[in-house]
């Protein structure tokens, strides 16, 4: 199994978040990491999921994704073309013998100090997976009294944007227009006759993996 | 144009807008806002049922005899829960239909309050999409929307839950004319470069086979699918949900595939060498072992959901996109590759091949040596005496497998069935609502002893409301196919299998208590005059209860987990693979 990391595009509706998770655990995979948030059009959610799983299954849930109604986007990330950063707040103990040594690792880390106690400090780092997990191994001797980590977010390098084309709504007729209301003078003998909505104009559409 | 409605009256004037006429349901205390404006309706018949599971099932017939979106709707709680068979059953067959519920007040969601139940959370992964609507200024747009996502790509059902107190407040009525859904736009033109790479793998085939699925139906594409078996002369094979999409009698069909398919369909696919997938999704059911099938056939694989290629079986060549224009435009690719490397690809040696399996294989049955009735027997005699303009339906078991095999079909939208979920008591609620959009048609139900005591209330509705299907109650005293099973494979163990149904309850007694017409018959000589009552009587539904032999199997058969080489003819009896070679 390989890590992957998914930007899915989201509309900002409720529910969403349920739809997606229970996707993915109904195929039997563990979400290594979550993290959801706004973009920069309001009405557009962006999750970035971590998920360790082999390539077949991943195109698979990849294709389930698409198919839910209020997924837009889905983008697979690759690491190297991909800044990826985790937020990390991590107490660890200090006391008056320690903690200059802890805030060694704190500078050597790029960290921050954002809270200070008699006998403990509380750490702010970000960073990449690789990074945050070398500072803690280096603070674990200390003693970690507390540890919260965010999901991973990640964006990809370079000037393209992955929300450039695809946020523009398509407004599509809806099955039935309707002239008026509707004739409420008609017997239930002639009723009007509905023909079948024709299917809307095909665009292709991201989820289309052909060839 | 807009007016003042409460959110009761939007609900029911945006069905109105979505070109509903028929609705099935049942009333309760968080749907009752809705059927008030529903009593004033000209254009919406509600259909009072006696169960939900009725209402579903009815609507998936309604839906799937007419093309159109079926309309069922429920209250909150466990009127909505009874809804959960039927959507699953939807779900699995692609089933264009709308649910909708009536949720409690959006102030007590969470709270456990009475007839409670989180419809949304329980239907979201048997649902092609679902609503939660608490407020009125939503219903019509959700409506339209509904009805949209049901009916366009691969069909579905959508459930729309609807609080109570957004029915009660006062809206603007505005039927919505355009629909905004960006993550929602279903590919049904196929890429042109992968209908070309289809093209040239067909003409370079020795062995090609038209594995056929429901899809070439829900796209109505049988004309185009005729065409395209024509031009070249390549054998097809229809799938338990495609029955109908090519006539039975047409030279080029060569039966249903599957765990009960047919030796000259199953043999088909096992030597092909190419696979020409049309809207069928490579289901356990057909493929058996999954790796020893069809093992030197290469694949095109088109459908309309993108999620079925590849997802069992690699393909070759995937194509997305509806039946209908892969199709057309397949006709086209495979004429011009036709004219360009001029000359005509010809199948003739493997289709003699075939048109042998299926000249010395046919799908056939002995009769019982007690003289009992048998049921193939009976259900050939309903198919003949019916003919092919009659809409069938099936419950789910022998009964279901010996209907696909010697009914009739030779046109598509004549055959409903459960396929892919294979729920009990189908049967008689969809034949109910094939019933209702087709009423110019004789609709028979083949049901089995079991399936019949799961849903037979509707018979009651069929009586009120002017709805005269016709059941026949393949009456083999037990849950024939897990009985099969049994004989088969646990040593004649039967746990729980006899049902006692000839003795109780009296089917016939039972359908005239129910307000319709009951008879029954128990020998050969007297089916062909049962069955003539039966469709003489054309004012209420009617109940035959066939009394047949018990034990009566469903051949061919190749068994659970075993490869589809391995099919039997009967007990112990497997055809001659190596003489044909195929």
């Amino acid at each position: 199994m390989s890590k992957h990391t998914l930007s899915i595009l989201v509309e900002n509706k409720h529910g969403v978040l349920a739809r997606v998770a229970a996707l993915i655990s109904r195929r039997g995979f563990n979400i290594d990491s979550l993290a959801v948030g706004p973009t920069e059009h309001p009405e557009v959610s962006r999750m970035t999921i971590a998920v360790s799983v082999d390539e077949q299954p991943l195109e698979q849930i990849t294709k389930q994704l698409n198919k839910l109604v209020n997924v837009i986007k889905i983008v697979e990330l690759e690491p190297s073309q991909t800044v990826q950063r985790e937020l990390l707040l991590v107490k660890v103990k200090a006391d008056t013998l320690t903690r200059g040594q802890v805030l060694e690792t704190v500078q050597l880390f790029r960290a921050k100090v954002v809270d200070v106690a008699p006998d403990a400090i509380t750490i702010e780092a970000t960073g990449n997976p690789e990074k945050l997990e070398a500072m803690l191994r280096v603070l674990e001797p200390f003693g970690v009294r507390e540890l919260v980590q965010s999901g991973m977010v990640a964006i990809g390098r370079g000037s393209r944007s992955i929300s450039d084309r695809t946020l523009r709504p398509v407004p599509v007729p809806p099955p039935h227009v309707a002239s008026g209301p509707p004739n409420l003078q008609a017997q239930p003998a002639d009723r009007p006759h509905h023909p079948v909505p024709a299917p809307p104009p095909g665009r292709p559409v991201a989820p289309a993996r052909q060839g | 144009m807009s007016e003042q409605l409460t959110g009761a009256q939007a609900l029911i004037r945006a069905l109105e807008h979505a070109g509903v006429d028929t609705v099935f349901g049942i009333p309760g205390g968080a749907i009752l806002p809705a059927y008030d404006p529903m009593l004033d309706s000209t254009q919406i018949r509600h259909i009072l049922v006696r169960h939900e599971q009725g209402a579903g099932h009815a609507a998936q017939g309604y839906a799937s005899a007419s093309g159109k979106t079926g309309v069922c709707m429920a209250t909150s709680g466990p009127g909505a829960t009874n809804l959960v068979t039927p959507i699953a059953d939807a779900y699995m067959d692609s089933v264009p239909m709308v649910a909708i519920t009536g949720q409690v007040a959006s102030a007590a969601i969470g709270t456990d309050a009475f007839q409670e139940a989180d419809i949304r959370g329980i239907t979201m992964p048997i649902t092609k999409h679902n609503f939660l609507v608490n407020d009125p200024n939503d219903i019509a747009t959700t409506v339209a929307e509904a009805f949209h996502i049901a009916s366009t790509g691969r069909p579905g059902p959508v459930l729309v839950d609807v609080t109570k107190d957004a029915m009660q407040a006062r809206v603007d009525f505005q039927w919505p004319t355009e629909l905004s859904l960006p993550g929602y736009r279903p590919v049904t033109r196929p890429h042109p470069k992968q209908v070309r790479e289809a093209a040239r793998l067909i003409a370079a085939a020795e062995k090609p086979v038209l594995y056929v699925g429901g899809g070439v139906i829900r796209a109505q594409a049988h004309a185009e699918l005729k065409e395209l078996a024509e031009l070249l002369g390549i054998p097809v094979v229809t799938t338990l949900m495609a029955r109908g999409a090519l006539p039975d009698t047409h030279d080029l069909h060569f039966g249903m595939p599957g765990m009960h398919g047919s030796v000259s369909a199953v043999g088909a696919l096992q030597r092909s060498d190419l696979l020409i997938c049309l809207g069928a999704r490579f289901d356990d059911r057909v493929t058996g072992k999954l790796d020893s099938f069809a093992p030197e056939a290469k694949v095109i694989h088109a459908d309309i959901d993108p999620a079925e290629i590849g997802k069992n079986r690699a393909a070759d060549v995937p194509i997305v996109g509806d039946c209908k224009e892969v199709i057309t435009d397949l006709i086209a690719a495979l004429q011009t590759e036709i004219a360009n490397a001029g000359r005509t690809p010809s199948y003739d040696t493997w289709r003699h091949q075939l048109e042998a399996v299926r000249a010395k294989y046919p799908v056939a049955y002995d009769e019982p040596e007690d003289g009992s009735l048998s049921p193939q027997y009976v259900i050939e005699r309903i198919g003949q005496i019916a003919g092919p303009d009659a809409v069938y339906t099936a419950g789910v078991g022998q009964h279901q497998m010996w209907a696909a095999h010697y009914l009739p079909f030779e046109k598509p939208r004549h055959w409903l069935n459960s396929g892919g979920l294979g729920t009990m008591g189908y049967a008689v609620p969809a034949a109910m609502g094939a019933k209702v959009a087709r009423p110019d048609k004789t609709v028979w139900a083949i049901d089995g002893d079991g399936c019949f005591q799961m849903t037979n209330q509707e018979l009651v509705t069929c009586a009120l409301e002017g709805i005269p299907i016709k059941v026949a109650v393949i009456n083999n005293q037990s849950l024939g196919m897990v009985r099969q099973w049994q004989t088969l494979f646990y040593d004649k163990r039967y746990s729980n299998t006899d049902l006692h149904s000839a003795r109780i309850p009296d089917f016939a007694k039972l359908s005239e208590a129910m307000g319709g017409v009951g008879l029954r018959c128990s020998d050969r000589d007297s089916v062909d005059a049962t069955i003539e009552k039966a469709m003489a009587v054309t004012d209420a539904p009617v109940v035959v209860d066939f009394v047949v032999h018990r034990d009566a199997m469903v051949w061919p058969m190749v068994a659970a987990g075993t490869s589809n080489d391995d099919i039997q003819i009967a007990r112990d009896m497997a055809p001659a693979w190596d003489t044909e070679e195929l």
